[in-house]
C-alpha cells in the first residue's frame, strides 16, 4: 500500500504546483494580494507533499519492499541499512525523486523567507518555480515513475551498483542536486524581473544570497564527486573531463560568472540584462546537465539504463524554458539597459574580464562535451574529444582570471588611477614570478605549467595577504585589531576566503602535477618495490567476507627508505554477491603534505598479484580549495546587510532603479 | 577619451579577447578530436597508422595474456567479423574480461598491433559501452546483407 501512497503524493504535488503557477502568476499580473499568499502557500505544501514522497520511498528501501521494481533493482537484505537508505537516489527515479525534492524545499524556503520583496516579486518567482517544478513532476510521473510495481515481485532484490556503496556518494548527489536546482531560484529571479520589468539594487541585493548559496552547493558537489573519483575508481585520478563531470561544471563556471556579474549590478547598476542571461544560461545548462547524464547518451555510472523517452522528454523541457525565456529576454531586456559607465582601469572592467574568460570557458567545455553527441546523432560519425583538448582551452583561459581575481579587490569602482598602483603590481609580479622559479629550481623540475601554476598560487596567495594588511590598515585610528576585522563585512570576508580558495586549489592540483609519482609492478608475497623514497613491502592477499561482499584483501606495509614505519595499507578486491560485480578498493593513507595511495590490479597467478603505488603530494589542498571557496559562498551569503534589509525595505524599493 | 570612444574601446577590447578565445578553442580542438574506429575498418585500412583514435567491440575468448612482467597484457578486440590485435602496459578496469564489451583508445603501430594508452569497460554487468556495441552491430549487419 505504502507505494501507492507515494503515487497518490506525487500526483497531489503536481496539482499543488499548477495552482502555485496560476495563483503566482496571476496574482501578480492583476494584483490580488489573497492570490500570492495562496502561491507562497501552495509553495510550502509542496514541499511538505514531496518530502513526504520521498521519505516513503526511503521506507520502501528500508523494508526491502522488492515488490516496488526500483527497490527489486537497487537493493538487497543484505545491503548495509544506510546504503538502502541512499540506495534510494543511487537510481535514475529515485534521484529525479530528489531533484524534484530539492525544487520544492528551495522553492519553500523563497516562499518563506522573502519578507524583503516586493509581493508581486515574491509571487512571481515562486510561480516561475512552480511552472518548473510541474513540468519536471510530470516528468517524473510519466517517464521515471519511482513507486512502479514489479510483479510478480521477487524474493531478493539486485543490490546497489557496488560502485555507489560509498560515503562519497551519500553526500554527492544532495549536494550537487541542491546547486543544480538553486540555479532554478536565480533563474526564477531573473524572469520575475523580466515579467515586471523591475531590476533594482534591492533584486540583486535579494538574489545574490540565493546564487551565492546555489554555487556552493554545485563547489560541494563537485567537490565531492571528484573526491569519490579519486579514492573508489582506483585510478589516482581526481578530474577525466568526462562529460558527466562536465555536466556539472559548465553550470558552475556559469554561476560563478553570475555572481560577480550580480555585484556590479547591485553596486553600480550596470550589466543587467548580462546578469540575467546568465541565470537565464545557468539554469538552461543545469537542465541540460541533467538531460546528459541521465538520457543515457553518456556511458558512465549515471547512466543506469536509457531510455529515449526521458531523454525526449528532458530535451523538450530544456527546449521549451530555452525558448521562452530567450523570448522573454529579447522582448523585455531593452528595459533593462543602463548604468553607470566605467573605464579601462576599474573594478567594473576586471569583473568584465572574469565574465568573459568564465563565459568562454563553460561555451569551449560545452563545446568539447556536446560536439561528439551531436555527430553521433547527426550519423556523422563516432568520435571523442581528448583530455589534451581541455586542457588547452582551459589552462590559457583560467589563467588570465586568475590574475586579474587577485588584482581585482585593490581597484576602485568606476575609474582607478594605474599611477596609483602601477609600481606594486609590477614589482608584486617580479618577486612571485622569479620566487616560483627559484622554488622550481631547487626541487629540479622547472617546467612551464608547474612554473605557471605556483606563480598564480604566490600571486593569489600574496594578493590575499595584502588584501587583508591593507584593509586593516584604512581603519580609524583607535580601534584594535579585533575591533577592526570584526567591521569587515560577510559579503568581504566571502570574497576574500574564496580567492584564497582558488589559490590553493591551483597549488594542489600543481604541485600534484609535478610530483606525483607512479608504479605498476608485480608482486609476490614478501616482495619490495621502491617509490619516490617510500618502501612497500607486499604480503599476500587473503580472503575476507563482507556483508554483501567477499573482498581479496592485500596487506601491504609502507615504510621510509630507512625503514620507519609509515602505514599498513589493505587494498581489497571486492566481489559483490548479487550483481556479481567485481570492485576494486584502494587504501589511501593521508598526511597534508601527501597521500600514499594504492590499489590492487589482477592476481597473475596463485600469490602473484599486480599492484598499482601512486604517491600523490599535497592532494588535500585539491579538496581544501573548493572547500574554502564554499565557506567563502556561505559567509558572504550570510552577510548581514543581506538579512538586515528586510527592516529598511519596508521603504518601497525602486528607488535606485528602474520602472518601466 | 569621451564617454563614447571609452565605451567603444572597451567593447573592441572585449571582441578582441573573445576572437582569441574562439581561436584558442577551434585550433585545440582540431588537434584533439578522437576518431572511433571499429576493428573491420582497421582491417580494410581505413585507419591511419601512429594517429590516436579509440576502438571498441568484444574481447575475444582465449585471446587474453599477461607478458612476464606481469603488467604487459595482449587481448584482441572484436566486432565479430575481424579481430585486432592490442597490447597494454597497466592495470585493466574491474569489469574488464573474455566476451565482455571493451573500449581501448591509443594508436596503431605499423606492424598492425594496436598500443593502448587507455582501456575502458563497461561500469556495471548490464551495461555495454555504446562503442563497443556498436562496433559489434555494424560488423553483423555487414555479415547479415553478405549473406543476402
Amino acid at each position: 500500500m505504502l507505494a501507492e501512497w507515494g503515487q497518490v503524493l506525487l500526483a497531489q504535488a503536481i496539482a499543488v504546483a499548477a495552482l502555485q503557477v496560476f495563483f503566482g502568476l496571476a496574482g501578480a499580473q492583476r494584483g490580488r494580494v489573497a492570490w500570492m499568499v495562496t502561491a507562497r502557500r501552495a509553495a510550502l505544501a509542496q514541499g511538505a507533499v514531496l518530502a513526504t514522497a520521498f521519505a516513503v520511498l526511503i521506507a520502501l528501501f528500508l523494508r526491502s519492499d522488492f515488490s516496488v521494481a526500483l527497490v527489486a533493482q537497487n537493493s538487497s537484505t543484505l545491503t548495509p541499512w544506510f546504503y538502502q537508505v541512499t540506495a534510494a537516489w543511487g537510481n535514475h527515479e529515485g534521484s529525479m525523486l530528489m531533484w524534484a525534492v530539492a525544487l520544492a524545499g528551495w522553492s519553500a524556503a523563497v516562499a518563506w523567507r522573502s519578507q524583503a520583496l516586493t509581493e508581486a516579486m515574491r509571487a512571481r518567482v515562486v510561480g516561475v518555480l512552480g511552472l518548473v517544478s510541474f513540468g519536471f513532476l510530470l516528468f517524473l510521473t510519466l517517464t521515471s515513475n519511482p513507486f512502479s510495481r514489479l510483479v510478480p515481485a521477487p524474493e531478493q532484490g539486485r543490490d546497489l551498483n557496488p560502485l555507489l556503496q560509498d560515503p562519497g556518494m551519500i553526500i554527492h548527489p544532495p549536494l550537487l542536486y541542491m546547486g543544480y536546482v538553486g540555479t532554478a531560484v536565480t533563474f526564477a529571479f531573473a524572469i520575475a524581473a523580466l515579467l515586471s520589468g523591475r531590476m533594482d539594487a534591492a533584486w540583486s541585493r535579494w538574489a545574490r544570497p540565493w546564487a551565492l548559496t546555489a554555487w556552493l552547493f554545485l563547489t560541494l558537489g563537485i567537490m565531492v564527486g571528484s573526491w569519490w573519483a579519486y579514492y573508489e575508481l582506483g585510478w589516482g585520478g581526481w578530474w577525466f573531463w568526462d562529460p558527466v563531470e562536465n555536466a556539472s561544471f559548465i553550470p558552475w563556471l556559469v554561476m560563478t560568472a553570475f555572481i560577480h556579474s550580480i555585484i556590479v549590478t547591485e553596486k553600480r547598476g550596470a550589466f543587467r540584462a548580462w546578469t540575467v542571461l546568465l541565470a537565464i544560461a545557468a539554469f538552461s545548462l543545469s537542465l541540460l546537465g541533467t538531460f546528459l547524464v541521465r538520457s543515457g547518451v553518456i556511458t558512465s555510472v549515471h547512466a543506469f539504463a536509457s531510455d529515449p523517452s526521458r531523454g525526449l522528454f528532458i530535451l523538450g523541457l530544456l527546449a521549451v524554458t530555452v525558448g521562452v525565456s530567450l523570448a522573454l529576454f529579447a522582448w523585455r531586456a531593452p528595459m533593462l539597459a543602463g548604468g553607470g559607465a566605467f573605464g579601462w582601469f576599474s573594478r567594473e572592467a576586471t569583473l568584465l574580464v572574469n565574465n568573459v574568460l568564465m563565459s568562454a570557458a563553460a561555451l569551449a567545455v560545452l563545446l568539447g562535451t556536446v560536439y561528439p553527441l551531436l555527430m553521433d546523432a547527426l550519423g556523422l560519425g563516432k568520435l571523442s574529444v581528448g583530455e589534451p583538448y581541455f586542457v588547452a582551452v582551459f589552462v590559457p583561459l583560467m589563467t588570465p582570471a586568475v590574475f586579474f581575481m587577485a588584482i581585482s579587490p585593490f581597484l576602485r569602482w568606476k575609474q582607478d588611477d594605474w599611477r596609483r598602483l602601477s609600481k606594486r603590481l609590477v614589482l608584486d609580479f617580479v618577486v612571485t614570478a622569479s620566487a616560483a622559479l627559484a622554488l622550481l629550481a631547487a626541487a629540479d623540475h622547472v617546467t612551464l605549467r608547474a612554473w605557471l601554476g605556483l606563480w598564480l598560487t604566490l600571486w593569489v596567495t600574496w594578493g590575499s595577504a595584502r588584501l587583508l594588511w591593507e584593509r586593516l590598515q584604512n581603519r580609524a585610528e583607535g580601534q584594535s585589531i579585533s575591533e577592526r576585522l570584526s567591521r569587515i563585512p560577510g559579503s568581504w570576508w566571502g570574497m576574500w576566503l574564496a580567492h584564497l580558495g582558488v589559490g590553493v586549489f591551483i597549488m594542489g592540483a600543481t604541485l600534484l602535477g609535478a610530483f606525483e609519482a607512479r608504479l605498476d609492478v608485480k608482486m609476490a608475497p614478501g616482495q619490495v618495490a621502491e617509490l619516490a623514497s617510500y618502501r612497500f613491502r607486499f604480503q599476500g592477499v587473503e580472503e575476507k567476507p563482507g556483508p554483501n561482499y567477499t573482498a581479496m584483501r592485500g596487506t601491504i606495509v609502507v615504510t621510509t627508505a630507512d625503514g620507519k614505519p609509515v602505514a599498513v595499507l589493505h587494498p581489497e578486491k571486492r566481489n559483490y554477491h548479487f550483481s556479481a560485480m567485481p570492485m576494486t578498493e584502494a587504501a589511501i593513507d593521508t598526511t597534508w603534505r601527501r597521500d600514499i595511495y594504492v590499489s590492487l590490479g589482477d592476481p597473475v597467478n596463485e600469490n602473484e598479484w599486480v599492484v598499482m603505488l601512486f604517491y600523490k603530494p599535497m592532494v588535500l589542498f585539491l579538496w581544501l580549495g573548493p572547500l574554502l571557496m564554499a565557506v567563502g559562498g556561505a559567509v558572504a551569503a550570510l552577510d548581514r546587510r543581506y538579512r538586515r534589509q528586510r527592516a529598511h525595505l519596508a521603504v518601497p524599493a525602486g528607488a535606485v532603479g528602474v520602472r518601466v | 577619451m569621451s564617454p563614447r570612444q571609452k565605451r567603444l574601446s572597451l567593447i573592441l577590447l572585449g571582441l578582441a579577447l573573445l576572437a582569441s578565445a574562439v581561436a584558442l578553442v577551434l585550433s585545440a580542438f582540431r588537434d584533439n578530436l578522437v576518431f572511433f574506429v571499429t576493428p573491420s575498418e582497421i582491417a580494410q585500412g581505413k585507419a591511419q597508422a601512429g594517429r590516436y583514435f579509440r576502438v571498441g567491440g568484444l574481447v575475444e575468448a582465449g585471446s587474453i595474456q599477461r607478458g612476464p612482467d606481469g603488467i604487459t597484457v595482449t587481448f584482441r578486440i572484436t566486432d565479430t567479423a575481424h579481430a585486432l590485435p592490442v597490447v597494454y602496459r597497466g592495470a585493466l578496469p574491474d569489469l574488464f574480461g573474455e566476451n565482455q564489451g571493451a573500449v581501448a583508445e591509443g594508436v596503431l603501430r605499423p606492424d598492425g598491433v594496436f598500443e593502448a594508452k587507455k582501456v575502458l569497460a563497461k561500469h556495471d554487468e548490464t551495461y555495454m559501452p555504446p562503442e563497443a556495441s556498436h562496433a559489434v552491430d555494424q560488423a553483423q549487419r555487414a555479415a547479415q546483407s553478405l549473406k543476402e
